[in-house]
This record gives C-alpha cells, sequence and structure tokens, in this order.
C-alpha cells in the first residue's frame, strides 16, 4: 500500500531511484577497475603517467611522411602514426568516393549489362570480409608482381615493383608562394561564385562561374610560375645495382605495397557501400520532380545538375559520412599487414616497449574518437548546408 | 551522307543481318583471341588490328538500333544494351573484358589447377594450387582442434541445424519452445560439448579452438547477447531519465567512434590490468566480450532508428490501455520497431561475421587466421592466393545467403498493403 502510493503520487523520487542505481553501479565499476588498475600497476613498477611520449622510442618506422628515425620521441612516433592513419584514409575516401559514384550510377544504367555488372560487384565486395581483401591484395595479388630489375615501366617515369610503387618526386622551389596562390584562387572563386549568385538573383543575368572558376584556379597558379620564381622538377626513380642479383630504385618518392594494398582493398570495399547510397539517392528523387523539370525545358544535364543532384545529395551524404567514418577506422586493419598506422606503431610496438597498456590504449581509442567525431562535424556542417531551406 | 541510309524500318531486311554479323564477327574474333590465342586480323597494322573488334562490333551495333522495328525481341536488345551510341560501347567493352578473362580465370581455377596429391610437389600446374586447401581443409574447418576429438564439433553442429531444421516443420504451437531451447539452453549445452571437461569429455582449451567452427561459434555467442544488449542500450537512449540517457549515449558513442581492433587490443592488454591480480578470465571470453559489446553500440543505433520511426500515437494507445513502460515496450513498441529495421540489424549481423577475422590480434585463429598459419608452412609456401581465395568463397557464401535470408525476411514480414 505504501510502495503504491509512493509509486504514483512521487514520480520524482520514482525517477530517481533507477538513475541512482545506475549511476551508483556505474562509479563502483570505475572504483573497482582503478583500484585494481592501481594494484596491478604498483605490482609490476609502474606509475601511471604520460612522461614516456618525451622517452627516445629507439624503434624504426618503415613508411614517415615527417622526418623520424629511432632516436626521436615517442610522441613523435605517434604523430608518425597518426599522419599514415590520416594519408590512407584520405586515399581511400578520395578513390572510395570516385568509384562508389561510378559504380552507383551505374547500377541505375540502361544498359542491361552495365547494370548487371555493377551489381555483382556490389554483391561480391560487400560480401567478402575486408581484412581477407586486405589479405588477398597484400600477400596474393602484390606478391605477384616483379622484381625491380624487371619492374612494370610506365612511360620510365614510374616503376610497379614487388617493393612497392616508384614515382617520381616533385621537388619545388618556392612552394609557399605556390600554396598561397592556390589557396588565394580558391578565395577568388569564392567571391566570384557570390557576386554571379547575386547577379543571377537580382538581376536574373546568367554568368559562366564554372568555366570563369576552373580558369581561375589555373592562371593564378600559373603566374607565380613565371614571375614569382616557382619552378618544379621532377626526381625521376632509376634503377639502381646493390649486388650482383639485389636491384633497387634511387631517387623517387618508393610508395610501399602495405600502403597500395591497404588503400585498394579499403577504396574498393568502402565503393559498395557508397555505391548502394548513391542509387538510394538518385532513386529517392521523385519521378515527378525530372518530369517537371523537363516541363519547364530543362535540359538534361540541367535537369540533372539544378534538380536531381541537389535533392539526391541530402539523401547521400548521411549515410556516406558514416562509410567515411567507418573506412578511417577500417583503416586500424593496417595493423594486420604491417603498415605502420597508429595502431601497429603506438598500440603495437611502443605498447610492447613500454608496457603501458593503459595510457597507450586511451590515447589510442581518444585519437580515433577525435578524428570521428571531427569528421562528422564536418559533414553535419556540410549536411546542414544542403538541407531543404524552408522558407 | 544520303549514300548510307539512316536504319530505319525500310531498310530492316539489309541493314540487321549485316549488323548482326559484323557484332558477331567482332566477338568471334575476340573469342578466338582469348580462348585460342589466334589473331585473324594479324595481316593489318597492330593498332588497326587490336581495335578491329570494336570498330566492327560499333558500326554493327549502329546498323541494327532500329528503333520500334516491329521486331519484339530486337526491340528488348536495342533498349537493354544499345540504347544510342555510348551504351553501345560500353555494351562492347563489358562483353569483351568478359570473353577476355573467361580463359585465364577457367586456366586458374581449374584446367591448369591441380587437385589430386597430398604434397606441394604435386602441383606442377600453372594454376591454383587446391591441393593446399585439401591437405589444410581440417584444420581450416577445427583450427587445432585435436582430430580425435572433432566429432564433438559435428555433433554440436548437427544438432544445432536439426533442432533448426525441424522447427520449420513443427506447428507454430511448439515453434517457441524450440526457439527457446535454441537461445537460452543449446549454446551452453553447445560450448559445454566443445569444450569437454567434464561427462568424460576431454578438456580442450580455447586456444585450440579455430578455423570457421570457430567463426560461427563467436558469430554466435556475440549475436545471441549483442542484441538484448543493443535493445535495452536504445531503450536507454530514449529514456525520459537523464542519468540513463547520457550513460546511454556515452556507452553507444564511445565504441561507435573506435575501431574494433583497438577493441581487440584493449580486451587483450587493458582489461587484465583492470581485473585483481592473479584472476584469469579466457582469451576467447574476453574477445567475445569485446565483439558483444562494439556490436550492441551499433545494434542500438539501429533499434533506435526503428524506435524514431513509430508514431507517437503506438505509445499514446499502449499507454492509455494501462500498460506499464515494459510492457508497452515489450508488446507493443518494440515487435513494431525491430520489424522496421530489419535490413538494419541483418547489417550489423553480416558485419560482425565479417569483423570476426580481426581476433587475430589477440592470437586466436579462425578461417583467416589458419590460412595465414598455413602459408607461412615451410612445406606451402607461395600458397596465399589460393588460401585467400578460398577464404573469401566461404565467407562470400555466408554473408549473401546472410543477406538473401534477410531480404526475403523482410518481405514476409511487411503488413504493408
Amino acid at each position: 500500500m505504501i510502495f503504491k502510493k509512493f509509486n504514483i503520487e512521487n514520480k520524482k523520487a520514482r525517477d530517481l531511484i533507477p538513475q541512482a542505481i545506475t549511476v551508483l553501479a556505474l562509479i563502483s565499476v570505475i572504483i573497482y577497475f582503478a583500484t585494481n588498475a592501481q594494484i596491478n600497476m604498483g605490482n609490476r613498477g609502474i606509475s601511471f603517467g604520460f612522461g614516456f611520449l618525451n622517452q627516445e622510442a629507439s624503434f624504426d618506422i618503415t613508411f614517415s611522411m615527417i622526418e623520424y628515425d629511432g632516436s626521436h620521441s615517442y610522441g613523435r612516433a605517434f604523430l608518425v602514426g597518426l599522419l599514415n592513419t590520416i594519408l590512407v584514409s584520405v586515399i581511400g575516401i578520395f578513390f572510395a568516393t570516385i568509384l562508389g559514384v561510378i559504380v552507383g550510377i551505374s547500377r541505375l544504367s540502361d544498359n542491361y549489362l552495365i547494370a548487371k555488372v555493377a551489381e555483382w560487384y556490389v554483391e561480391i565486395f560487400r560480401n567478402i570480409p575486408l581484412i581477407l581483401q586486405i589479405f588477398f591484395w597484400y600477400f596474393a595479388a602484390l606478391r605477384a608482381l616483379p622484381l625491380p630489375e624487371n619492374g612494370i615501366s610506365f612511360y620510365d617515369i614510374s616503376f610497379l615493383t614487388i617493393k612497392g610503387w616508384y614515382v617520381p618526386k616533385f621537388i619545388w622551389t618556392n612552394f609557399n608562394i605556390f600554396l598561397l596562390s592556390v589557396i588565394s584562387a580558391f578565395i577568388a572563386i569564392y567571391f566570384i561564385n557570390s557576386y554571379a549568385t547575386k547577379q543571377r538573383e537580382q538581376f536574373g543575368k546568367q554568368i559562366p562561374t564554372s568555366i570563369i572558376s576552373f580558369a581561375t584556379l589555373i592562371l593564378i597558379p600559373l603566374i607565380t610560375f613565371f614571375f614569382l620564381g616557382v619552378s618544379l622538377t621532377f626526381e625521376y626513380p632509376v634503377l639502381k645495382q646493390l649486388s650482383p642479383t639485389v636491384f633497387t630504385y634511387a631517387g623517387g618518392v618508393s610508395i610501399i605495397p602495405e600502403l597500395i594494398a591497404l588503400a585498394l582493398a579499403l577504396s574498393m570495399y568502402t565503393a559498395t557501400f557508397i555505391a548502394e547510397n548513391v542509387r538510394a539517392g538518385i532513386l529517392g528523387v521523385g519521378k515527378g520532380q525530372k518530369e517537371a523539370a523537363a516541363s519547364i525545358g530543362l535540359n538534361k544535364n540541367q535537369i540533372l545538375k539544378l534538380v536531381v543532384m541537389p535533392q539526391a545529395l541530402r539523401i547521400i551524404i548521411p549515410p556516406t559520412t558514416n562509410q567515411y567514418l567507418n573506412l578511417t577506422k577500417n583503416s586500424s586493419l593496417a595493423a594486420a599487414i604491417a603498415y605502420p598506422d597508429i595502431v601497429l606503431v603506438f598500440a603495437g610496438t611502443a605498447l610492447m616497449q613500454t608496457g603501458r597498456a593503459i595510457e597507450i590504449i586511451s590515447i589510442t581509442m581518444l585519437t580515433y574518437l577525435t578524428l570521428s567525431i571531427s569528421i562528422s562535424i564536418f559533414m553535419n556542417w556540410y549536411n546542414k548546408k544542403m538541407a531543404i531551406k524552408e522558407k | 551522307m544520303n549514300l548510307i541510309a539512316k536504319p530505319s524500318k525500310e531498310n530492316i531486311k539489309t541493314y540487321v543481318p549485316i549488323g548482326l554479323s559484323l557484332v558477331s564477327l567482332s566477338f568471334l574474333d575476340v573469342f578466338v583471341n582469348a580462348f585460342f590465342n589466334l589473331n585473324f586480323t594479324g595481316f593489318l597494322p597492330s593498332q588497326l588490328s587490336y581495335f578491329l573488334p570494336l570498330i566492327i562490333g560499333f558500326i554493327g551495333f549502329y546498323l541494327i538500333r532500329i528503333e520500334f522495328s516491329g521486331v519484339r525481341s530486337l526491340d528488348i536488345l536495342n533498349k537493354n544494351i544499345n540504347s544510342n551510341n555510348f551504351n553501345a560501347l560500353l555494351t562492347l567493352f563489358t562483353i569483351f573484358i568478359i570473353i577476355k578473362s573467361i580463359p585465364p580465370m577457367l586456366d586458374w581455377f581449374i584446367l591448369e589447377a591441380n587437385f589430386a596429391g597430398n604434397s606441394k610437389d604435386d602441383c606442377t600446374g600453372d594454376g591454383a594450387c587446391w591441393v593446399f586447401i585439401k591437405v589444410w581443409f581440417n584444420r581450416f574447418m577445427y583450427g587445432l582442434y585435436p582430430d580425435a576429438e572433432q566429432w564433438r564439433i559435428n555433433t554440436a553442429f548437427l544438432i544445432l541445424f536439426a533442432v533448426v531444421g525441424v522447427s520449420f516443420f513443427v506447428a507454430e504451437k511448439f515453434k517457441k519452445y524450440f526457439i527457446l531451447f535454441l537461445v537460452f539452453v543449446f549454446p551452453f549445452l553447445g560450448i559445454k560439448l566443445i569444450s569437454g571437461g567434464s561427462f568424460g569429455l576431454e578438456y580442450v582449451e580455447s586456444a585450440a579452438w579455430g578455423g570457421l567452427s570457430l567463426t560461427f561459434i563467436i558469430s554466435a555467442f556475440a549475436i545471441l547477447f549483442c542484441f538484448p544488449i543493443g535493445v535495452i542500450l536504445a531503450l536507454g537512449r530514449r529514456s525520459s531519465l537523464p542519468a540513463i540517457k547520457y550513460i546511454s549515449i556515452g556507452f553507444i558513442e564511445l565504441w561507435r567512434g573506435v575501431p574494433l581492433i583497438t577493441v581487440l587490443f584493449m580486451s587483450a592488454v587493458m582489461f587484465p590490468m583492470f581485473l585483481p591480480d592473479g584472476t584469469f578470465i579466457d582469451k576467447l571470453i574476453r574477445v567475445l566480450i569485446a565483439i558483444t559489446l562494439f556490436e550492441a553500440a551499433y545494434m542500438a543505433e539501429v533499434v533506435r532508428g526503428g524506435l524514431q520511426a513509430l508514431p507517437k500515437g503506438q505509445y499514446e494507445a499502449a499507454k492509455s490501455l494501462g500498460m506499464g513502460y515494459w510492457r508497452m515496450n515489450a508488446l507493443i513498441i518494440l515487435p513494431q520497431a525491430l520489424k522496421l529495421v530489419i535490413p538494419g540489424i541483418a547489417n550489423t549481423l553480416l558485419a560482425l561475421v565479417k569483423d570476426t577475422p580481426l581476433i587475430f590480434v589477440v592470437g586466436l585463429m579462425e578461417l583467416a587466421g589458419m590460412i595465414g598459419l598455413a602459408k607461412t608452412n615451410p612445406k606451402w609456401l607461395g600458397m596465399a592466393m589460393e588460401g585467400y581465395v578460398f577464404a573469401g568463397l566461404v565467407f562470400w557464401v555466408i554473408c549473401y545467403a546472410m543477406s538473401r535470408y534477410s531480404q526475403n525476411l523482410e518481405k514476409k514480414l511487411s503488413t504493408e498493403r
């Protein structure tokens, strides 16, 4: 009887009890784990702290975008791993998007064969675990490439071999000026576009913005080459004999097979999901929209650009964001083929050397959380920009 | 320009035979080149000889592109693969690539492949060495599980298939007992049978488990546990109680923000630090907990989608009937919400199955891991292609079947009229 009264009349108290129990349970679990961790670390003679990040790492990393060797700190090693993760994610996202859009549109093609081929591409690559695809490219496909001495040559400027893909190296002088000119070109394009929009809205004048933007993007950086002392030369890879049987390439940039395999597998796998999103997005635009656009006299390209795509993008973007996030997280599978990403370098080698499991795993997880959250914040912003603006 | 009339209904009698023969000729050229390595057009300059099939085929397709020809099969053909010049080119390219890639594939998979024998030396052909799969098949299925005890795994899976099979044929009334047995009794019975240690069965430690059977065991247990946890988390996230809501959000977003591989690393190296000194939890159980919690977070988001899609009226109707929170959710809300998100649930379960090979990071070896082990065996070096193609095929069949089944289920349960 008392319980019933309490139950009905005191909603606040009734709500409080389950919450209090949950919070207490959570806190006690955390305290239990923390005390255990403290005792365990005390037994092993290690104390919690992030000071080790400044210590000398004394291990080498096979592939690094910034200067690094064994004498640098663990913090620097972490940065190398992080940059490698970002590199492979960006490459993967780039190719996955292109491939995904092509396959997605192909699935809707009038051409029966193309539609079928695209469908089977999706069915095959989506239903095989990503890790197996990475293994396949790395251990089977790329291992079948020739040795350096008879590498596959692309017009003698680039060579594909079992040890990696050797491409020319860009040697810039005054790269900063070039970079500034590209940035200023983008700023100029932004202003051109907003001016064109204003003209169109106020006076109904059409300005060919895409051609002007393209020209700006080419011209402004080009000027720097002629007047501001920017120059670009290429250093081509050249075959070099190390010993009677061992060859290698000197000069140029070597893209390691781990990176190729990982980027290939990631983009081919993620492309299947993006393709499905693209297909769903285009199908999601009502037929009436296209017919209405045609009836007011727009041509096929205009219909696609002005009516179908803006609406389809609204459907496509949110799930595609998720795929970008997935790709970034999946890039951690790099550890399986020894591509030096953050998991391999930091949660692998550094952890083995220092034994600081809690700190290192926490940093790694926090890094991924930050990456995920920043991609989703950016895409949410973009999504909001694209969303229907109701008046 | 008037020398050659545009293909139309009037000249259909002359154009279609010419066009069809040109198209067939181009396919024949590529076919003969691909299968018998002969080049009919070798007398021509090499560039021309190379592109000749494309040119002939293109002209042929142009000639047979007759709108409203009145011939049904021709109209269907034109509509599907030959609606304009661009489509005709795409069609030609696709068919040429398919014809070109068949012979090497056929050679590698079957004609040049070796099936007989029991060592690497028996593989003399240029194709695949399926002997490798044959010799290691037992290991790929059962891992390092002792040969003499493998009947236990077989029995467990046989019972599973038998029960599932029988449950399809029994009356609707008894079905729920079968499901209860499968969900609450069988998993623990099966795991006892496989691990042994009592009833006179020899104990087999989990480090020896492996191969495809381990994939199934881990998937089954993770699916079993991640589903209820996911539902509870989804309800928690929708709860009106702030503490429960924010704890659920935090929990879900934490797992969704990190890759599974770091979670597995955590279970392997960080988790033991959190337990009292000397306690030891089996590796397999730690992995199972990690995968379950990880997938439960994804499941929670899928279920939440279903909960959000339900109209408010359903909640209000349930409440007006006097139902409490749990009864409302169990009887009214969840059955509808879950049905809405069957594709999402299926995708999550598929992702779970596809994620199982990752357990290699803690040293457990299911199918992909066993192949990794076998291909580094000194006697079997260079067998990576065969191994991963085999594993890919096995996983593909499993995942494709799952996705097909979920599509059927979705259709069957759809109540839309």
